[in-house]
């Protein structure tokens, strides 16, 4: 299981790199489809195989055809000013180099470190204290099924931001039209 | 439990997104990296909800929806931008600079 996450986290910050670095939009786009779909893997390896799916779906098939339908409408050459002069460069690498030396050191968290952090007691602590289920999503799944254990907090202590979301994709869908349509 | 190794592909993912934000001109690449920040971002939320908790994934539920509204509205304003100055060149876009 470890051998295939390390697989598909290869995949992802390759796809991740070519499609920073592409300077035609459409490849740019279809790697990050790919990039997309890595990431859907590794969520199954989480653990989480509605998201997964969700993330196909969503993400890797309709987010992702509406930017290939903008490219498409736009009938963009390639730019040949695409990138940034030196200043952006070193603005952008720079800024991109601080994060990634804060974030990255992340890498060395193991649940027994996280319990550390979240418990408030000194000393050592043991994570099956802090976090009672262990495995939560394991259990969870087990219990209720993939798409179950996503819905039962989804439509009970989540119901009211679920129901907000619709009226956020209606504001969203008016917008768009409203936006993107020559005359009214 | 794959944590850490987790929250590290999702840093350097998130960390490509914002390098990518700052050196492309062009805005639907532009746009398509904050894509990836929050891809990135949805990886970790995946990660911790395994020890947490289910709570985790409502949240990368509602990251997915905000976006595809983001991405619907933020395409939009680029057709809007590209019938206005011919071109997506962030480099156009200075009516506000002094």
């Amino acid at each position: 299981m470890t051998l295939v996450f390390y697989v598909f986290a290869v995949w992802a910050v390759a796809s991740a790199l070519l499609c920073i670095s592409r300077s035609n939009a459409l490849s740019s786009a279809l790697w990050l489809v790919s990039t997309m779909f890595a990431l859907a893997a590794i969520f199954v390896i989480l653990q989480a195989e509605f998201i997964a799916i969700i993330q196909v779906l969503v993400y890797a098939g309709a987010v992702m055809v509406l930017f290939l339908f903008v490219i498409m409408l736009l009938n963009l050459e390639v730019v040949p000013h695409d990138w940034r002069r030196w200043r952006g460069w070193v603005i952008g690498i720079g800024l991109a180099g601080v994060l990634g030396a804060l974030l990255v050191p992340l890498g060395v968290y193991t649940p027994a470190r996280l319990a550390r952090e979240v418990s408030t007691m000194p000393g050592t602590v043991d994570p099956h204290l802090v976090f009672p289920e262990g495995d939560a999503m394991a259990a969870a799944n087990v219990a209720y099924g993939a798409v179950g254990s996503v819905a039962q907090p989804l439509f009970q202590a989540y119901l009211i931001p679920f129901e907000i979301t619709s009226v956020l994709l209606l504001a969203a869908v008016i917008g768009a039209v409203v936006l993107a349509k020559r005359k009214l | 439990m794959l944590l850490g190794p987790s929250l590290a592909l999702s840093a350097v993912l998130f960390v490509l997104g914002v390098a990518g934000v700052l050196i492309r001109r062009n805005a639907i690449v532009v746009f398509m990296c904050v894509e990836l920040m929050l891809n990135a971002v949805n990886l970790s939320f995946v990660a911790l909800a395994r020890l947490h908790g289910v709570s985790g994934q409502i949240m990368v539920f509602f990251v997915m929806t905000v976006a595809a509204a983001e991405a619907a509205v933020g395409l939009a304003i680029i057709l809007a931008i590209f019938r206005h100055t011919q071109s997506v060149d962030l480099a156009n876009i200075n009516l506000l600079k002094g």
